[in-house]
């Protein structure tokens, strides 16, 4: 008795303090950076919430901030959307559904480094869709959201939903399908149309796998750096600079590390300020 | 046959001033990222010379153009006590690094080699940190070029540009020959290399000191600035659509394939003319950037020297230091790289027009203080300032909605980050 009640923390422990170390030591360090005077190489001069105030005074900072919120929106509810659109598409019983659900699913075999490279050319105005469809005679055609300040976060947006909306559709089908075929024919049986079935059965009971899906498609919205760095590079300008490459920026190439370690305190803040509500409401209704 | 004699007597001499002892040997370590054609094989030559004294080359190559992994790599290093003997680190990131304490002074070889005299003194004066030296330069490249095309330029009927004005009569000409006037690339930094290019050409090399490298408020918010930056914005006009993200090379190879019909950039570009095939002076042309003919902004590649404990490796780090300002690696280094040695009174014979062009000036603006550090590529400001001014000067250069005078109240306030 005495051994068992021992023996499992024995077995946690190096795990946990693994994590202690790795995950929360180095955030508490980066938090104290955040604090010092640190440029070039890590210093402990504290400097108070210096770095802080030079952060939301940066333009640069401001611009970041507010296209993760437009992105994190398009991508997120985007690929979702479609996710599931396609998802319920696929549900039909339709012919040649594993050769469509592999061909969906492709994009995400792919690293962002390498859809970000191929979006590149496609929307380029020069190489892309609108040579293309000028070469088709429609000369007044223009799309040249990639050089445009204003929108060429878009086009970030388009090629993340591209490459996980196949993922997301995946996610939905499993859930789709682990539904109980009873409730569908019961439902049939009171007369309920399809439409009608989908939104108030059987999308009700995905709501599991809604959770789950926005959690790992909300993370990769956050951590999002290879797709913006392959496609646009943060430009033109730093007008489609995400936090992550603002703190890689300042850390790593402009000897700033003070303020790159106070962006990504903020950005644990934002992160923890969407996860934690969510995560808590979610974990109290199963109990 | 006396030739080598003398030489290698000197060589000799050389040696014994540096090493009073007998030839102890030490191990170098050297972080450099010059991994590519031409510069790895003049990185080989620095490494024949060492390895000919008795010392262990090690090399440290951390590819990836610009350096920045290199850097993150060498930060590591350096943080956990186990730094290099000399990295490729330049400009005011010297003074950075040095602030760190983490750099030797290398006075001892620098009064031996008399590098006082060698360099001329913008350039010593970025090699040192509180009047000691604590890197060695390598060569010098030119940033204010303008490389032409001189067959679009036949073509289109347009004479080479010698003033900003002419300039824009050139583009429109080119223009209407249904060819790209102006090659350029949307990067932060090349957006740089032409804005500082303009400033040169417009303001001159008093108002680009005073403004980009003093950063005076006045003079970044003076009527000169406002000229310097429309004039600016007036070359986008000449590019094109899908400039926005392009790498500086392939823009070279719109200029070299005759798509385009020139191209503001540092002699690097020169490496690509060469590596095409062609002639300089006769399938394409390098002239200073307009209005720039009397001025040069230079790029000054340098080796930061760091503190070492073991004896031997400091002698190494010496002969090493001694070596790369000598006149053998200036020169075959130089011929690789395609940029002019930084050392003074060098022999030009076997270098090209451009070359000898570019060393006739960089001695001649020396002297008459128009020789300027180029802030596109890290020689004046340090990173935080040089990073947000480069912000605004892109963010300028790409939005169509932002004016002169919004740019120049941008501008001043980015000078000041610190």
């Amino acid at each position: 008795m005495v051994r068992a009640s021992w023996l499992p923390k024995l077995v946690v422990a190096p795990s946990f303090a693994l994590a202690l170390l790795f995950i929360y030591g180095l955030i508490a360090w980066n938090g104290y950076l955040s604090l010092s005077a640190s440029r070039l190489l890590p210093n402990y001069e504290f400097a108070g919430f210096d770095q802080y105030v030079n952060l939301f005074e940066s333009e640069r900072f401001r611009v970041a901030l507010s296209n993760m919120a437009v992105f994190g929106t398009l991508f997120v509810g985007g690929a979702m959307a479609i996710g599931l659109l396609l998802a319920i598409l696929l549900d039909q019983k339709i012919r040649a559904e594993g050769v469509l659900r592999t061909i969906y699913l492709y994009p995400m075999a792919l690293s962002f480094i390498v859809t970000g490279t191929a979006w590149k050319w496609i929307l380029n105005p020069g190489l892309g869709v609108e040579h293309l469809v000028r070469q088709w005679g429609f000369e007044g055609f223009t799309f040249d959201w990639l050089i445009d300040p204003d929108k060429a976060i878009y086009c970030i947006a388009i090629a993340g939903v591209w490459q996980s909306a196949g993922f997301v559709m995946a996610l939905f089908l499993a859930g789709l399908r682990g539904i109980d075929d009873s409730i569908v024919k019961a439902a049939q049986v009171d007369g309920a149309s399809l439409p009608r079935i989908y939104w108030r059965i059987l999308i009700p009971s995905l709501r599991p796998v809604f959770f789950s899906t926005l959690m790992v498609v909300s993370h990769l919205a956050i951590k999002s750096f290879d797709l913006v760095m392959a496609l646009t590079a943060g430009g033109p300008g730093f007008a489609t600079d995400l936090p992550a490459t603002f703190m890689y920026a300042m850390a790593f190439s402009r000897g700033q590390i003070g303020l790159g370690a106070a962006s990504a305190t903020v950005m644990l803040a934002l992160v923890a300020a969407i996860v934690v509500p969510y995560l808590y409401s979610e974990l109290r209704v199963k109990k | 046959m006396q030739r080598i004699v003398s030489r290698s007597l000197g060589l000799i001499a050389a040696a014994a001033a540096l090493t009073c002892l007998p030839a102890q040997a030490g191990e170098l370590e050297v972080l450099h990222w010059w991994t590519s054609g031409g510069e790895a094989k003049a990185a080989a030559s620095l490494k024949a010379a060492m390895q000919a004294k008795g010392h262990t080359w090690k090399d440290f190559a951390v590819a990836g153009g610009g350096g920045d992994a290199a850097m993150t790599v060498l930060k590591s290093r350096v943080v956990s006590g186990n730094a290099p003997a000399a990295a490729q680190i330049k400009g005011p990131s010297l003074q950075e690094w040095a602030s760190e304490g983490v750099l030797a002074n290398i006075d001892g070889v620098a009064k031996a080699e008399k590098w006082d005299e060698l360099l001329p003194k913008v350039v010593s004066d970025v090699m040192k940190y509180k009047g000691n030296y604590i890197a060695v330069p390598v060569n010098v490249h030119r940033v204010n070029w303008l490389w032409a095309n001189p067959a679009a330029f036949q073509k289109a009927g347009a004479k080479l540009p010698t003033t900003w004005d002419e300039f824009f009569v050139a583009a429109e000409a080119l223009k209407k020959a249904g060819l790209i006037p102006v090659a350029h690339g949307g990067q932060n930094w090349q957006d740089f290399t032409t804005f500082e290019s303009v400033a040169l050409g417009v303001g001159g090399a008093d108002f680009y000191k005073k403004a980009l490298v003093q950063r005076d408020p006045a003079a970044l918010s003076s009527p000169t600035m406002e000229k310097v930056l429309t004039t600016f914005k007036r070359v986008k006009d000449y590019t094109d659509k899908n400039a926005s993200g392009r790498d500086w090379n392939l823009a070279t190879a719109m200029v070299i394939k005759g798509e385009a019909g020139m191209q503001l950039m540092g002699d690097w570009a020169k490496g690509e003319f060469i590596a095409a095939g062609k002639v300089p002076g006769k399938d394409f042309a390098c002239i200073a950037a307009p209005g720039t003919a009397k001025a040069f902004t230079f790029n000054v590649d340098s080796f930061a020297m760091f503190k070492l404990k073991n004896e031997a490796n400091v002698k190494a780090q010496n002969d090493l230091a001694a070596a790369i300002m000598g006149p053998e690696f200036q020169e075959v280094f130089n011929l690789n790289k395609g940029s002019i040695p930084v050392r003074l009174g060098m022999k030009m014979d076997k270098f090209d027009e451009c070359a000898k062009l570019s060393s006739k000036d960089f001695v001649d603006d020396a002297k008459s203080g128009t020789l300027v550090p180029s802030i596109a590529h890290g020689m004046a400001v340090p990173s935080a300032a040089e990073g947000a001014m480069k912000d605004v000067v892109s963010q300028f250069w790409n939005t169509d909605k932002m004016s002169a005078k919004d740019a120049m109240a941008k501008l001043a306030t980015a000078a000041k980050s610190k």
